[in-house]
């Protein structure tokens, strides 16, 4: 399978992200796009990984080349994971404090 | 040892002083230890050409190139005894003062101290530069702690002058270091640089160093922080700063800048002297029209600084002497005018010329002592100022440039002016009819008399018997000329 | 073994004893105490110096090397006395017409309170102190400490009675004009010393003889000496402030604006003629500078009302005499002229003084009159001096202005034309001041003449003994023409004046001379005596207005030199200062403060704005990266 449909759907996942995190107020939507974004980027990581692979094992059976971007991926889904815990935790405690998670009312940090 | 003596007494009493409570105690134990540091600083005059008792050299940031490298050489001696010696008359002088919060402003004033003693003795770039600022920080809070009213404001601009002025001095000095060979910060290998770095190098390294040092002067344009601040600051600081700490900038001209940069000194010299001259006069006219005695003092001393400048310029012997000297003459000089200005103030609470008036009915013994000293600071003969103002004089004339005698008349005609705001002052403060805001005002205490009575006679006595100090300072003085000579420092310029 | 003359130190440290006893112990000493101290000092100075005196005379001059003052490099300046002709006969007149007008002033300021008292005689020690300084110095720095010293004294006792503005203002006019000329006699010290290393007299001229100093260096160095003297002389430009001086009291007047110190600017150019000599154009100016000075401080003189104004003017054209001796060359005669001077103008204070403190402290003649009855010895005292400044023979005035004329004819006679006119000037207006002050009736109110009385003895006596010696003090000077070998003065100063070329003309041409000086003064007086025997005061106009005014020439200093520098002080300090170079300081200041407001306005606390920031500038960055970078 060629390398641009990897592509294409990492982009629109990624752009469904960044949309999501620019028009939506509701804080768990926008942890959710954020979410989404990291894993549009795990997907590219993991494609892009596979095909160097493959490439590399066409010349060289014994090679691990393309390996990195695999354990980059679990990086990210274990900073992910205790983002999430952290991120969710304040949006409780946010709740708890204002009763709402719309980040509008969050502005209040600048002063 | 002195010359580490010279630094911790004032440092650890001044640490040891943010806790004592008792406000008379805290006064009486910076007395004291004022008291220790002018002997130490005697016992170093006592000990002059004894080198093992006058250097010390440690390992310190040893990675960096830098070691703790103190030396009391001649300039070092004459400026540590200012040092000393004012602090002592400070504290005595203004003794009965009291402030908010003593402890922390006595400690303060030492922690400066110690800083300024650094600055004065070390020999080491960064050693320099560390303790040019440890002298900044605390004066810095004690101006704007303890003050006038718009003392904030006033502190704020000496401090952003100055801090940027140093941050520049940082640039240069660590440009230096990275082109001495052994990467040392050292003075013998920055001199060593004189004759290395390129004359394009040197003429853009000269106004790092310059700017750090023109601001602290002040020179002329660099000098707005100084009128408001010595305006706002509490008395005690605006005798540290205008007594002592301007002395720092001249010191750094002269051991820093001028050595170790000659080349670009050299081609900067028809700039900055020419900026120094117009400070000169400038400042003498500001003088002349000012209301405001704080001020008064503050332009007159930056046109007396500026003929030191000048005169270090002129990089000849006579000159450099003339420095020196003077450099202490101005000290004790301008210390004995503030402390006249301080008990004005304290007594009446007018520090307005136009609004005093005829307190040499008041109080003779004031008046007398002030119209010595303010005479000594228009360099009457057989008074020091005389001394120092010809000796720098003379050596302008003998300035290697086709403009020396332009540049004479310029400095020169500070004399003039200096007589004119000088008696104006004299004549509106003490003359004249009893003005109603002075009826209440007595005469100095014992306590003031005897600060004023030791700034007389040491003004007669460099006056009448300068030789003493002249033979002290002749050999370092030679030393000092010759290593900036060494490129044969302004030869005639009869092409521009 | 060291020479007798070593303790010559000696003549100025007893008058700074006696300074530092007054001043210190003004408090506490009675004021006929601080009288005596104040005296005896300067006595035994005179004594010493009537010594030292007798000591030159014999032969033996001597330089006294006490220390080094300062010494750097190849440059020393010993603190030296130099005691030979020319000095030895300034300390005799400067001890003792200082010691006569001690005494006197201690009749004369008996009013002041003892602090006071004590304030002035210390004053007056120290003035003494520093003209002994000046006088004695062998080189032009020790010089210039005497002469920075006499003219902080100055200012000291101009502003003596420091309550009354106007007297401070004087003071300190006469300090800062003498500052002025003090500043060019500074350069050329600092010439002097950047071409020869040196500023002994001796050396200096050695120097000079030698062909050390080029023909400009000694031209420069001689007008910036002498526009020293101008200041300190009270010479045009720099005169304005010797006649304010007359705010002081009195017997300052004569000691030191008529006496001693305002002739330190021609003891300076004698001991200096050397030098002098070798500039034909230094020469010129002196003696035009004087000359001119003469006519126009004369004729100022003609119209002023108050006594003590007259004499000062009558002081700034005797000056202008004897600078235009100097200039002509007849160095000795100037130096005669300055000894007899001192005679009959401190003559002439003193008795002003006498009359002042009869008519209670009224100084406008104009409210005198007819008074030559009432205070017979100041009266005949005053006539005394006024006809020894007229030069009328055989007084002492007659020798010294004889003999300056005399020179300026051999130079020439055109200025001698002009000399002898302003000779007649002073006759004239001297005169005029002595009838309408003596003669006539009187002016004042009933009170002022219900308390006219003679002064105290202390005030007579050094007038007598002043009287006596403007009679007999042109006998050492009697010229050639009368008395071969006359003219000691000139004898005795010959050793120190050695570029002065002995003038022959003949004896008649001398008589005629002196015999058309005389007859014209004659002339002079018998004038001001149809004109003002019988004072009546009115209104100037036109010219006299313009003498009474003085030439407007303080006004036009004002104009010229004073108000543009107060208005530039002032402009530096509003305009360029506070919004030039301040304006721009603060410029940055705000310009950062504006920059963070602004900035400020991004950071809205909205969370969405800032993520939509960031994408847009990623976007921006990776626009940036992939189709605008080549």
């Amino acid at each position: 399978m060629p390398i641009n449909y990897y592509i294409f759907l990492s982009v629109a996942l990624f752009a469904i992200g960044v949309v999501g995190v620019l028009t939506r107020r509701n804080a768990i939507i926008v942890f959710m796009c954020i979410e989404l974004m990291l894993n549009a980027v795990n997907l590219l990581l993991v494609a892009f990984s596979k095909m160097h692979h493959l490439k590399a094992a066409a010349l060289n059976t014994a090679t691990n080349a393309g390996s990195d971007g695999q354990l980059f991926v679990f990086f990210i889904m274990v900073v992910a994971a205790a983002e999430v815990s952290v991120g969710l935790a304040i949006i409780v405690m946010m709740y708890r404090n204002i009763h709402s998670v719309d980040i509008n009312f969050l502005n209040r940090l600048k002063h | 040892m002195i010359a580490v003596l010279l630094i911790v007494i004032p440092l650890v009493t001044g640490i040891a002083a943010f806790f004592i409570q008792n406000e008379k105690t805290v006064r009486a134990w910076s007395l004291f230890a004022s008291l220790a540091v002018l002997a130490a600083s005697l016992f170093g005059l006592f000990l002059s050409g004894n080198n093992q008792w006058l250097e010390y050299n440690h390992e310190w940031l040893q990675v960096m190139g830098s070691s703790f490298a103190l030396k009391l050489d001649a300039m070092g001696q004459i400026l540590c005894l200012l040092n000393a010696l004012a602090y002592v008359l400070i504290f005595i002088a203004t003794w009965n003062r009291s402030y908010e919060k003593a402890n922390r402003f006595f400690g303060l004033m030492l922690l400066t101290q110690a800083g300024m003693m650094g600055v004065f003795l070390a020999m080491d770039a960064m050693l320099f530069y560390f303790f040019w600022e440890l002298a900044l920080i605390p004066i810095y809070f004690i101006c704007s702690r303890w003050g006038g009213e718009r003392r904030i404001a006033a502190t704020f601009k000496f401090f952003i002058y100055t801090f940027v002025g140093s941050l520049l001095m940082l640039i240069g000095i660590i440009y230096l270091q990275s082109k001495t060979p052994d990467h040392s910060f050292s003075i013998s290998s920055f001199y060593h640089l004189n004759q290395t770095l390129s004359g394009k190098e040197q003429s853009f390294l000269f106004w790092l160093f310059f700017i750090a040092f023109a601001v602290k002067m002040p020179i002329f344009p660099f000098h707005t922080w100084q009128p408001e601040t010595y305006q706002q600051s509490t008395p005690a600081g605006t005798m540290v700063l205008s007594a002592i700490m301007v002395k720092m900038g001249v010191l750094g001209v002269i051991r820093w800048l001028m050595p170790v940069l000659s080349i670009g000194a050299e081609t900067w010299s028809y700039t900055v002297i020419p900026l120094a001259l117009i400070g000169i006069i400038y400042a003498s006219l500001i003088a002349y029209r000012s209301d405001d005695i704080k001020k008064l003092i503050a332009y007159s001393s930056i046109a007396h600084i500026g003929l030191m400048f000048v005169a270090v310029f002129a990089v000849n012997q006579i000159a450099m002497q003339g420095v020196i000297i003077q450099m202490f003459n101005h000290g004790i000089n301008v210390l004995g005018l503030w402390i006249v200005v301080e008990l004005i103030e304290r007594k009446t609470g007018i520090s307005k010329i136009s609004e005093l008036g005829g307190l040499a009915q008041k109080a003779p013994s004031m008046t007398i002592f002030f119209v010595i000293i303010a005479l000594a600071s228009v360099a009457l003969p057989l008074t020091n100022g005389f001394v120092g103002e010809f000796l720098m004089l003379t050596g302008i004339m003998r300035i290697h440039s086709q403009y020396y005698l332009w540049f004479t008349a310029f400095a020169g005609a500070g004399i003039i002016l200096g007589a004119i705001y000088t008696l104006r002052m004299i004549t509106k403060i003490f003359y004249g009819e009893v003005k109603e805001a002075v009826t209440n005002i007595t005469d100095i205490r014992w306590n003031e008399k005897l600060v004023l009575g030791v700034i007389v006679v040491l003004i007669f006595w460099w006056g009448i018997y300068p030789q003493s100090i002249l033979n002290f300072t002749s050999e370092f003085s030679k030393e000092i000329v010759d290593k900036i000579n060494i490129l044969q420092f302004l030869p005639s310029k009869t092409g521009l | 073994m060291q020479n007798a003359l070593h303790i010559a130190y000696l003549i100025p440290l007893l008058p700074l004893i006696g300074f530092l006893i007054t001043g210190l112990g003004r408090n506490y000493l009675s004021k006929s105490t601080t009288g005596i101290i104040g005296s005896a000092t300067v006595l035994a100075s005179f004594a010493l110096s009537v010594w030292v005196f007798m000591q030159v005379k014999g032969g033996n001059t001597f330089t006294a090397d006490y220390f080094n003052f300062i010494s750097v490099g190849n440059v020393t300046i010993p603190f030296a006395f130099k005691i030979d002709q020319l000095s030895s006969l300034f300390l005799l007149v400067v001890t003792g017409v200082s010691f006569i007008i001690h005494v006197y002033s201690t009749a004369y300021m008996h009013e002041e309170n003892q602090a006071q008292f004590g304030r002035y005689f210390s004053f007056l020690n120290l003035f003494v102190f520093f003209m002994l300084i000046l006088v004695l110095g062998a080189n032009y720095i020790i010089m210039f400490i005497g002469w920075e010293g006499v003219g902080l004294c100055s200012y000291l006792l101009i502003g003596y009675w420091f309550k009354n503005k106007q007297y401070n203002k004087a003071a300190d006019k006469a300090f800062i004009m003498n500052r002025i000329g003090d500043f060019a006699f500074l350069i050329a010290l600092f010439w002097l010393i950047s071409k020869i290393n040196t500023v002994g007299y001796d050396e200096t001229f050695a120097a000079a003889a030698a062909g050390k100093l080029s023909a400009t260096d000694i031209t420069v160095i001689t007008l910036l000496l002498f526009i020293g003297a101008t200041g300190k002389s009270a010479q045009i430009p720099l005169y304005t402030w010797l006649p304010d001086a007359m705010a002081g009291p009195t017997p300052v007047s004569a000691l030191i604006h008529a006496a001693t110190m305002v002739t330190a600017g021609i003891y300076m150019i004698a001991r200096s003629n050397v030098l002098y000599s070798l500039s034909e154009i230094s020469m010129n100016v002196v003696a035009i500078t004087g000359l001119v000075t003469a006519i126009l401080a004369a004729t100022i003189a003609l119209k002023q009302n108050d006594i003590k104004k007259v004499l000062a003017y009558s002081t700034v054209s005797q000056l202008g005499y004897m600078f235009l001796a100097l200039g002509v060359g007849a160095y000795s005669a100037g130096v005669f002229h300055v000894m007899t001077h001192a005679f009959f103008k401190a003559l002439l204070f003193l008795a002003a003084g006498s009359v002042i403190h009869a008519m209670s402290g009224e100084q406008d003649i104009r409210k005198m009159g007819g008074l030559s009855k009432k205070i017979k010895i100041t009266y005949i005292t005053f006539l005394i001096g006024t006809l020894a400044i007229s030069g009328i023979p055989p007084l002492s005035g007659f020798f010294s202005k004889d003999e300056i004329l005399l020179a300026t004819f051999i130079k020439s006679p055109i200025l001698y034309g002009v000399a002898l006119f302003g000779a007649l000037l002073t006759a004239f207006y001297m005169f005029r001041l002595l009838f309408i002050t003596f003669f006539g009736s009187f002016r004042g109110t009933e009170e002022q003449q219900h308390h006219i009385h003679e002064s105290p003895a202390a005030m007579t006596f050094p007038l007598i003994a002043l009287a006596i010696l403007s009679v007999v003090g042109g006998l050492v000077g009697i010229p050639e023409a009368i008395s071969e070998g006359g003219n000691k003065i000139g004898a005795f100063l010959s050793p120190v004046i050695t570029s002065e070329h002995p003038h022959h003309v003949a004896s008649s041409t001398e008589f005629t001379l002196m015999t058309i000086s005389t007859v014209l003064v004659i002339g002079a007086i018998l004038l001001a005596w149809f004109m003002f025997k019988n004072y009546k005061a009115k209104e100037a106009v036109g010219l006299g207005k313009v003498l009474e005014n003085k030439w407007y020439v303080d006004e036009l200093y004002n104009t010229v030199f004073v108000k543009p520098t107060k208005a530039l002080g002032v402009f530096l300090k509003n305009v360029v200062e506070k919004s030039g170079i301040d304006g721009v300081v603060n410029g940055v200041g705000r310009l950062v403060q504006y920059g963070g407001r602004q900035m400020r306005l991004l950071q809205g606390g909205q969370v969405g704005s800032y993520i939509l920031l960031m994408v847009l500038s990623m976007v921006i960055i990776f626009v940036i990266q992939f189709f605008l970078r080549k």
